[in-house]
């Protein structure tokens, strides 16, 4: 079947006097064509996703506006929607495990890709790639039976002694809640700090390290001063990629949190994720707008994500840009 | 060295340890959750828990062998469904496309790949469940395919792209037409890569949960064929770790050590297949 | 030219001074710094063997020598950069004022002796802060903005920035970035300063203004340059050190060096015939 071509088949479009039919004999058309499909099924399922986010909602966007977001009453029974308390819920935990992963994982990272041997450096960086691949409902798991009855038993007490003046500790400790919630998340999230700022580090261009140590810096001085600023762009879009995935994330969470659509300065109290109150009231959504009010959420949901994934590249982009564009005339 | 120097060393290496104790304490959380499981789960994994069926609740003694099975399942449907289209979606981008053409694709492959899981199980639910009124492991397999089609499209070609051009150009030379090229030629150069992205994207999937709660859903008996509703590892860790009961309880821990095992068990395979490879740079 | 390897010829490390038509007494140069014995090997390759040098004070010493012959190594262990890799091991003794660097605090070795470097390396930060890094972490007993001028000005560079100086440094061009490298080395006064081939990816008016340059700062502090440069070596050094495959083949004075060399293979070298 196959015809001696003696023309190299190039990767633009086919140009021909042949006639299309006899194309199609030569067996690179058709793997051209076939791989084509397939490539295009990825756009195409893309497409109809965002579709049916859009029209899956339309209802819902078209009754509430706006107000959907700064309406607290979630009340399906009485036809209420407001999308206030999930969105709320969702920042909230997200800012409590950004407070604790961010200094945490840049730390980590920052010892991985400065101050540790290679060898030290690869292996640690290996366990963490491990801990990145744990499926969320085994975080979830430990977090239910273990973090909960700890948070509950002892570090709510110790908090609530200590600092229970604030709002942020006042009212009843169940174990469950914002700050559960929020540690649980930010273990969820280190990994990737840890991992994209590393690489992030270690593209700083070596020279400048040395600049800094020619001048009498200590090796602290060198990378706190230095590189970690070079570097600063890229480390921000690490932490814009742990947001995208802590915002995104549905079963440790609502194994968590409390599934309560309630706003409270507290952080023991029990709250609501958007993500966790699609997974939990999805499929018992009767009606038209019920449905259409979650798949709203899903679509805000699915546009954070977005836009925080996006910036994020450009910020890991720019800094591995910037090591390589420097000291031009 | 006065004062001040001795300051400056002091907090140099009191900063050293520091850094140094965040990543021991990250890393040591992997070694934690592994020994919770294992303590916990380790004696619960018995021969009634791969063989037997979820017992009535408040009974002990019963077993996972449906969510084995049924996570099979789902697995083997969405590496039938999302690895073709990865694989030849890549082959595509790497070997035929324009620019233009290419940036569309591998800008999708992004938009999906970032996309909630839970986002991407609704739309499974619009497509395969809700036009056929019934959940379904047809439609759960459909949604982890989904999932499997970013990793294995943009680490294939990846790989494919990084297949030194001489060989390419070796095979065109001796007449070999452009899809004979790639298939014996291209392919097989960059298959340790290949093949690494396929199972880092098996083991992805196989611990998700969010899209089976509106696809497959689950199921206390066997599933027959691939329309009913099925048992899952996932799902049952979420449902039995949230329920009141001891046993349940000890069967999620179980269930959880099996499917970590697993995971992590392909993880290593996988980076160790790549870092033996010579044939093909990593990209 | 023999390809192999031949212990040095024993190197007059006293390098006698070449004086002008005044007889002054030929007073052996005071030695900033010497370097005595010293092997270095990067893993199991050695690099430098037996090298033995002496840093006249206040001069311009220059390490010439084809490309591999050791004499960025060489330099970098003047300031124990070459601690920075990894497998580096040095053995013998390098004395800044008598006193061995070896034993001796680097944080407190680095800021005595300064190093410029090939590609000019500003920090990401304004022309003003790069030049005040090093005050600010050493500490300074100007206000800094004097200090900063000062430094400015040794680099021949204030005129051109005095109006922009928080502009961020990437915003010059290279050769005005090399010089404020310099500037940002000289920020800390120190008493030798070392560079890495400067100018190697310069163009030749930069090139030009940093020779001058380089010239003038001789009073300033002891200068010691790596360069590819045989002609640039023979303008505006003092004391030349002729390397070869990890050893010193020659060291004396320029002129000495470059009109009537010792070595055969100095001699091949300077006129091209290799490197």
């Amino acid at each position: 079947m196959s015809t001696a071509s003696t023309t190299l088949p190039s990767a633009g479009p086919v140009v021909g006097s042949r006639s299309f039919l006899r194309r199609l004999r030569e067996g690179d058309e058709i793997v051209r064509l076939i791989t084509f499909l397939f490539a295009a099924s990825v756009v195409l399922i893309t497409l109809l996703l965002v579709f049916e986010l859009w029209q899956g909602s339309v209802l819902a966007r078209h009754k509430f506006g706006f107000a959907f977001f700064a309406t607290r009453v979630w009340d399906p029974n009485a036809g209420e929607f407001g999308a206030l308390p999930f969105i709320f819920g969702t920042v909230v935990t997200s800012a409590v495990s950004l407070l604790i992963a961010v200094p945490l994982g840049i730390g980590a990272a920052i010892f991985l890709a400065e101050l540790a041997p290679a060898r030290v450096s690869d292996t640690l960086e290996f366990f963490i790639d491990l801990l990145a691949a744990v499926p969320s409902v085994i975080y979830g798991l430990l977090g239910f039976l273990f973090v909960v009855p700890l948070m509950r038993d002892f570090i709510q007490p110790r908090l609530k002694d200590s600092l229970g003046f604030l709002p942020f500790f006042k009212g009843p400790a169940y174990g469950i809640g914002f700050l559960t919630a929020g540690i649980v998340l930010a273990i969820m999230v280190i990994p990737y700090i840890i991992s994209v700022s590393r690489e992030v580090l270690l593209s700083v261009p070596r020279d400048q390290r040395e600049a800094a140590l020619a001048l009498g810096s200590t090796r602290w001085e060198s990378t706190w001063k230095v590189v970690v600023p070079f570097a600063r762009t890229g480390i921000m879009g690490s932490i814009f990629l742990a947001l995208a995935r802590a915002l995104g994330e549905t079963m440790a969470v609502t194994m968590v949190i409390g599934n309560t659509p309630s706003i409270s300065a507290s952080l023991f109290s029990p709250g609501y994720s958007i993500a966790a109150v699609i997974a939990n009231e999805f499929t018992e959504a009767t009606g038209d707008l019920y449905p259409q009010a979650l798949i709203e959420l899903g679509l805000v949901l699915f546009l954070l994500t977005f836009i925080l994934n996006g910036l994020a590249r450009i910020l890991i982009l720019a800094t591995s840009q910037r090591g390589s564009g420097m000291g031009n005339a | 060295m006065n004062p001040r120097l001795r300051w400056r060393k002091f907090v140099s290496n009191f900063m050293l340890t520091m850094t140094g104790l965040c990543a021991v304490v990250a890393v040591s959380v992997l070694f934690f959750i592994l020994g919770y499981l294992v303590y916990y789960g380790g004696t619960s994994i018995n021969w009634n828990f791969f063989t037997k069926l979820p017992a009535p609740v408040g009974e002990t003694g019963g077993g996972m062998a449906n969510a084995i099975v049924g996570s099979a399942k789902l697995l083997a449907l969405a590496t039938l469904f999302g690895v073709p289209i990865g694989f030849l979606g890549a082959i595509y981008l790497a070997e035929f496309s324009g620019s233009k053409v290419a940036f569309v694709v591998r800008y999708a492959a992004d938009l999906l790949n970032g996309a909630p899981s839970i986002v991407i199980g609704m739309f499974a639910f619009t497509i395969a469940v809700h036009p056929f009124k019934h959940f379904s492991t047809l439609a759960g397999g459909f949604a982890l395919g989904i999932m499997m089609i970013p990793i294995t499209l943009r680490s294939t070609e990846q790989f494919l792209l990084a297949v030194p051009r001489n060989l390419r150009e070796g095979a065109m030379a001796l007449g070999a037409s452009k899809w004979k090229t790639i298939a014996t030629v291209i392919v097989p150069a960059a298959y340790r890569g290949i093949l690494t992205a396929i199972l880092l994207a098996f083991a992805r999937v196989a611990g998700e949960t969010a899209p089976l709660l509106f696809t497959a859903l689950g199921n206390r008996y066997w599933s027959r064929g691939f329309n009913e509703p099925t048992a899952s590892l996932p799902v049952m860790i979420y449902n039995y770790g949230l329920s009141p009961y001891e046993d349940w309880h000890r069967q999620a821990w179980a269930a959880g050590l099996v499917l970590l095992a697993l995971i992590l068990v392909i993880n290593i395979v996988a980076r160790a297949i790549l870092s033996r490879g010579v044939s093909v740079p990593r990209a | 030219m023999h390809a192999s390897v031949r212990p040095a010829v024993s190197v007059n490390i006293t390098p006698p001074v070449i004086t002008g038509s005044s007889r002054e007494t030929a007073a052996p140069a005071e030695m900033r710094m010497t370097v005595t014995k010293v092997n270095f090997w990067y893993g199991a390759k050695q690099t430098l063997f037996d090298v033995n040098l002496g840093i006249a004070t206040s001069k311009v010493t220059a390490l010439i020598g084809p490309s591999g012959c050791g004499k960025s190594t060489l330099l970098r262990t003047l300031d124990r950069m070459h601690e920075t890799v990894r497998n580096a091991r040095l053995e013998g003794e390098i004395l800044l004022d008598g006193k061995n660097i070896l034993d001796q605090d680097v944080t407190l070795l680095r800021r005595r002796v300064g190093m410029v470097f090939q590609r000019p390396n500003p920090f990401p930060k304004s022309i003003f802060e790069n030049v005040a890094y090093g005050l600010r972490i050493n500490g300074t007993k100007l206000p800094m903005a004097d200090a900063v001028e000062k430094s400015l000005r040794h680099a021949a560079l204030w005129d051109e920035v005095k109006d922009h100086l928080h502009k961020s440094a990437y915003e010059l061009s290279g050769g005005q970035q090399q010089r404020l490298c310099i500037a940002r080395a000289l920020a800390v006064e120190p008493e030798v300063l070392l560079l890495d081939e400067p100018c190697s990816a310069l163009d030749p008016i930069s090139t030009a203004k940093i020779e001058e340059l380089l010239v003038q700062l001789k009073d300033l502090c002891t200068i010691v340059t790596v360069t590819h440069n045989m002609q640039q070596a023979a303008r505006i050094s003092d004391f030349t050190a002729f390397l070869l495959n990890g050893q010193v083949i020659e060291f004396s004075p320029t002129p000495h060096l470059f009109t009537k060399p010792t070595d055969p293979r100095t001699e091949a070298y300077i006129t091209g015939r290799f490197g």
